[in-house]
């Protein structure tokens, strides 16, 4: 029963992740219909930027508190602005194009952001510092729940809620949900499309970004490689619930990350990535919708 | 012709780019050793490389837009590139097959072993590029799993060889069998699905695949792959490294043309023309009574069998396979491939595949930055010339008259 907790919330930490990083594909899909390739690739350059600015800050001897806001604020800040970036420079320029030339464009920006980073810092495997520390009411749960599942979990929440609440109630929310429903008849009441799309994607990547920090705290190192693997199983974390779809994007993302914890502690771990996709082949042929996501028809 | 406002635009975007880059570029820690090191030259580098792109790249716009009124006002006419006019007239296309064709067989007493190895590899990619330019460029399916057929092919021959002692000819027709059937296999789960999610799919796939051939010890012998695979033979000959080399060499040049030769007849042929309606439309071509399954399964095995075919090759010249060979990164070059030659164009990719393959291997100073240019490649070629290199000609019928030679 223990080991069924442990996993249990081991499950529920990596879906609050998978989640984080799925909103941003959800909402990119939602509002110009392109899977954004190269979002893992912001998840990566999220954690380490966070891990750069956290080491730095360390070893000028900043206190931790100040550390973790700071590393935070600067992981959200960098992501928001390569992924305000890349939507300018590959998916702008082609979104009268063809679906698979903005596609096309979208794996060479994730090819470039990888290797960028791998020649701009090391291919080695780098020590994370260890943002999140051990509370000591913690102490007796710690053998089924550690203290930074409880933080991951309550800065998930926190964020889902804070999206939510700007979705449904902030000007720019119902922009985003105008420009997803029709973007032509968004532009004809006189919002301004490329801005709401820009906003998305600094949004997007933010979230992301704070993923990336926290997870790579959680597991104490980082590479460039990272963003690749991350970023497909979020990805299938947003078609399990429906891509379009931000509750969709939460509960994939929960879904994927108990499975997949379930899996490797009760069958096999050198599977663990075999189990993401093909759940994600096996939904894509299924139930192609999602969870919660709408059948799409197509219009001759 | 520059504005000053111009220019502050291009130097906003090379501020932009500056602390865009700041954190990744500018500082590198050492958290064992807890120092931090200021690269700040790498600042200044991207600040002037940013805006000299920038400026580059408007130029280009204005280049474009220039153009543009000039044929619009009727001063200067679009012609057919001479690259088109070259490969569509069959009095420049034979002879210039010829010369190729001449170059290529005496190519190995020109150049060192070396340089023929090189090459070598060079020509297994164009048959890879041509073959997922069945897949991709013609019936407009994006694959990013191609690599996993190469896997299948070259894991097909080392394991046959290494179980039962089957040789190289043999291992070929089967290992191209055993691709298409893996084809089919990954074609008819994704029949419905429109082109990103079969993209996504498709990678997944690739994977799976990858990962099974890691994992599974008993089957494949896991990361350490399988070695003493047999190069091929010649009427049972025992050839040096040397020789084996040249006949490799001239294996692969056989294999090249074959594949142009099967391609260029496919692609003229009823399957090749329903891709091409496929790829334009789905709906529409559904309507003209193509058979969507068919044709999309064809599609998917006819591209595997030649990864397939690759696949055997590069088990039998390197001698050594493992999983390692076969990431994603090997798919995205190979698609680069098909992009930077232009889809759909056999000429195309093969100038895209000598361009991508060679030009690393000769020039050591940029193949730390290969797959960074890929990637680039990639998104540039996308918004600055999507038909590739070497654009694929659109048939199309004129109608001349006998008489007098006008267009009616």
């Amino acid at each position: 029963m223990e080991y069924f907790i442990e996993l249990f919330f081991s499950g529920l930490t990596r879906g609050s992740i998978y989640a984080l990083i799925a909103l941003g594909y959800t909402m990119v899909y939602g509002i110009i219909g392109l899977i954004n390739f190269a979002h893992g690739e912001i998840y990566m350059i999220g954690a380490f930027t966070s891990f750069i600015v956290a080491t730095v800050l360390s070893i000028y001897g900043f206190p931790l508190l100040s550390i973790v806001l700071l590393a935070g604020l600067a992981a959200a800040v960098w992501s928001a602005s390569y992924g305000f970036t890349i939507e300018r420079i590959a998916y702008r320029p082609l979104r009268q194009a063809p679906r698979l030339s903005a596609l096309i464009s979208a794996i060479g920006m994730s090819i470039f952001l990888q290797n960028y980073v791998l020649l701009a810092q090391t291919s080695d495997f780098q020590p994370f510092p260890e943002l999140i520390p051990d509370f000591d009411f913690m102490e007796p749960y710690a053998h089924v729940v550690g203290s930074s599942d409880i933080v991951i979990l309550l800065t998930t929440a926190v964020s889902m809620i804070a999206l939510t609440l700007l979705i449904k109630f902030s000007r720019v929310g119902k922009a985003m949900r105008a420009t997803s429903q029709d973007r032509t008849m968004a532009m004809l009441v006189g919002i301004n499309v490329n801005n709401v799309i820009s906003m998305t994607f600094i949004i997007g990547s933010a979230l992301a970004a704070i993923g990336g920090m926290l997870i790579a705290s959680h597991i104490g190192q980082i590479n460039f490689f990272i963003g690749f693997i991350a970023g497909i199983k979020a990805f299938t974390a947003a078609v399990l619930g429906g891509i379009g779809s931000i509750p969709g994007a939460v509960l994939g993302g929960f879904v994927l990350g108990l499975t997949e914890s379930f899996a490797t502690g009760y069958v096999s771990s050198d599977y663990e990535d075999v189990f993401a996709f093909s759940l994600l082949v096996l939904i894509l042929i299924f139930k192609p919708a999602g969870l919660l996501g709408r059948e799409e028809t197509q219009k001759v | 012709m520059f504005k000053i406002e111009e220019l502050k635009k291009s130097l906003l975007i090379s501020l932009w780019f500056a602390f865009l880059t700041f954190p990744l570029l500018v500082i590198k820690v050492n958290p064992i050793e807890r120092t931090v090191l200021w690269r700040w030259e790498n600042m200044v580098y991207v600040a002037i490389g940013s805006f000299v792109i920038s400026i580059l790249v408007r130029l280009f716009y204005l280049h474009q837009e220039r153009r543009r009124e000039r044929v619009a006002r009727g001063e200067i006419t679009l012609g057919d590139p001479w690259i088109q006019t070259l490969l569509s007239e069959p009095r420049y296309l034979y002879p210039f097959s010829a010369a190729v064709l001449a170059v290529s067989l005496v190519f190995p007493f020109l150049f060192s072993t070396y340089q023929t190895n090189i090459m070598i590899t060079a020509l297994m990619y164009v048959v890879l590029g041509l073959g997922l330019n069945i897949v991709v460029g013609l019936a407009g399916l994006l694959d990013l799993g191609y690599v996993a057929f190469y896997a299948v092919g070259a894991y097909s021959y080392a394991l046959l060889n290494y179980h039962f002692d089957i040789g190289f000819w043999m291992a070929l027709p089967i290992g191209a069998l055993l691709a298409a059937l893996f084809g089919v296999l990954l074609g008819f789960p994704v029949l419905r699905l429109r082109g990103d999610y079969l993209a996504i799919v498709t990678l997944g796939f690739g994977e799976i695949i990858r990962l099974i051939l890691e994992n599974w010890n008993e089957f494949s012998q896991g990361p350490s792959g399988i070695s003493n695979i047999p190069r091929p033979g010649l009427f049972g000959m025992e050839l040096s490294l040397d020789q084996a080399i040249l006949y490799l060499y001239y294996l692969m040049i056989a294999a090249v043309a074959f594949t142009i030769f099967v391609v260029n007849r496919l692609q003229d042929s009823r399957i090749g023309r329903a891709w091409v309606a496929l790829r334009e439309d789905e709906i529409a071509c559904q309507a003209m009574g193509i058979d969507k399954r068919k044709t999309k399964l064809t599609a998917f095995a006819l591209g595997a069998t030649w990864a397939g075919i690759v696949g055997v090759i590069f088990a039998a010249k390197t001698t050594f396979i493992n999983p390692a060979s076969f990431t994603f990164l090997e798919s995205a070059i190979i698609l680069c491939i098909v992009v930077l030659g232009g889809m759909g164009s056999i000429f195309g990719v093969i100038v895209g595949a000598l361009i991508l393959i060679l030009l690393p291997e000769h020039l050591r100073a940029l193949s730390d930055y290969r797959m960074l240019a890929f990637g680039a490649v990639l998104v540039t070629m996308m918004i600055f010339r999507p038909q590739g290199v070497v654009a694929n000609i659109r048939r199309s019928y004129r109608f001349e008259s006998k008489v007098d030679g006008e267009a009616r």
